[in-house]
């Protein structure tokens, strides 16, 4: 899950990759650095999301060396956005993109299977974001500090982590 | 030369899937008639690896299976890609062992091209991006190991292409057996003899509690200074000594009546073929 606030972004995953019913890695690390202060969260296929990251990072890599600036969030997203969309039929990969940039401040993108792109406050995804639509649809008003983004975030995941 | 070569001749290199259509519309004709296709050797293995205080040590059994039968008692998965870099395969026995080919020979070319000794972030990346660029028809599940500038590295790559970098892992049809034995006793920075010991009883977990998984365990242990291959490490399933004598004296059951009946037999035919003893 993803939330914006003044200045920033907080991010949260849990650790678990699973094939089937047995745990590959209890430790993995879902947060992904695309650049210096964009991160994108993985969920889905860990291959294809891996192969995305992998491909989106080199291109923004790229471009901003082009622009010899640091690049929009909103870029990377589309970057995601077009990668997602052109093989949504092969590709099995759920991915919120969060970061900040000078233009917008922090920002947060969803971009769910299927290749739709969209910028939202707070985002959730991943297979046990349904447990917790309900606890975010509460617990978040716009305007919080980032302490308690924090624990928004910490709460949150922990109590996906419960429902699953 | 190339020049010989026609136009139309194109140069192919790695898989060529130009069989496939044929294969299934043969297994499709082929079951019609009672027969089975023949199915992919899987190695059914456990294949382990972890980071010790001075390098990684990787561990394999040595049994391949072709469907229930134990095709190969003495098979060697690990393999080298490069002179501290070496992998081990489970997964489809034909897949892992080209694929690692493959990696060693782009490997080679790679540290040519680049005069620097290979990273294992290298090795990881080009199978990675292999695996995926085969969406999972390439079935191997590879453990690479090894030591490179930046240190001590243990990587695991899936089928469709993710990846994993952990202090221990585990792979093949034995490896939850074998993870619980890491689960429990795996410590970071351990020393060489007590991590040889963790990885060969991890290994013969994989062996004694995984049907898939038998014969002898093969250790492999690189650190900077160089790599020590240790081909049947241990061989916990050699059939043990025999302890008694089973064979019973004549006479130790007493014999009480003894009839004996001749038959008369005519012989009918008689025929002598040569046997082809060469």
């Amino acid at each position: 899950m993803a939330v914006e606030y003044d200045g920033g972004v907080v991010i949260g995953a849990d650790s678990r990759t699973t094939t089937g019913a047995y745990i590959a890695n209890r430790v993995t690390d879902k947060l992904t650095p695309i650049h210096d202060r964009i991160f994108c969260c993985r969920s889905g296929s860990a291959a294809d999301t891996q192969a995305i990251a992998d491909v989106v990072t080199y291109q923004l890599g790229f471009h901003s060396i082009e622009l010899d600036e640091p690049p929009l969030v909103e870029t990377a997203a589309n970057l995601f956005k077009a990668s997602c969309y052109r093989y949504r039929e092969e590709l099995s990969a759920g991915i919120l993109v969060a970061g900040w940039d000078r233009r917008k401040g922090g920002q947060v993108y969803c971009v769910p299977i299927g290749g739709m792109m969209v910028r939202q406050p707070v985002s959730v995804g991943g297979s046990g974001s349904s447990y917790i639509y309900g606890f975010m649809d509460s617990n978040y008003k716009p305007g919080l500090t980032r302490e308690q983004c924090v624990e928004l975030t910490a709460a949150g995941t922990a109590a996906r982590h419960h429902g699953t | 030369m190339l020049h010989t070569l026609k136009p139309c001749d194109q140069q192919t290199s790695g898989f060529c899937f130009e069989n496939s259509r044929r294969n299934a519309v043969l297994e499709s004709g082929l079951s019609k008639l009672g027969y089975n296709a023949p199915k992919a050797r899987k190695t059914g293995t456990t294949i382990a690896g972890i980071v010790y205080k001075d390098g990684v040590i990787l561990g394999a059994d040595t049994r391949a299976t072709d469907d229930m039968v134990v095709a190969d008692k003495n098979c060697m998965k690990i393999h080298y890609i490069a002179p501290k870099i070496y992998c081990c395969g489970a997964g489809v026995a034909a897949d892992a062992e080209i694929t690692t080919q493959i990696m060693a020979s782009n490997v080679e070319l790679h540290t040519l091209n680049t005069g620097r000794p290979p990273l294992v972030a290298m090795v990881t990346r080009q199978l990675k991006q292999m695996l995926f660029r085969y969406q999972g028809h390439v079935g191997s599940s590879l453990i690479i190991g090894g030591v490179d500038v930046y240190g001590a590295h243990l990587y695991s790559v899936y089928p469709h292409g993710s990846y994993d970098k952990l202090p221990f892992l585990t792979m093949g049809s034995g490896a939850a057996a074998a993870v619980s034995v890491f689960e429990d006793r795996f410590k970071p920075n351990m020393e060489l003899e007590e991590a040889k010991q963790l990885v060969h009883d991890a290994i013969a977990a994989g062996i004694f509690c995984d049907l898939g998984s038998g014969s002898n365990v093969d250790l492999c242990v690189i650190t900077e200074a160089g790599v020590q291959y240790l081909r049947g490490y241990d061989k916990p399933t050699t059939k043990g000594k025999r302890e008694g004598q089973y064979r019973y004296k004549p006479n130790t059951t007493a014999v009480l009546t003894k009839t004996v009946t001749p038959l008369s037999l005519d012989v009918i035919n008689e025929s002598v073929q040569i046997m082809d003893t060469e």
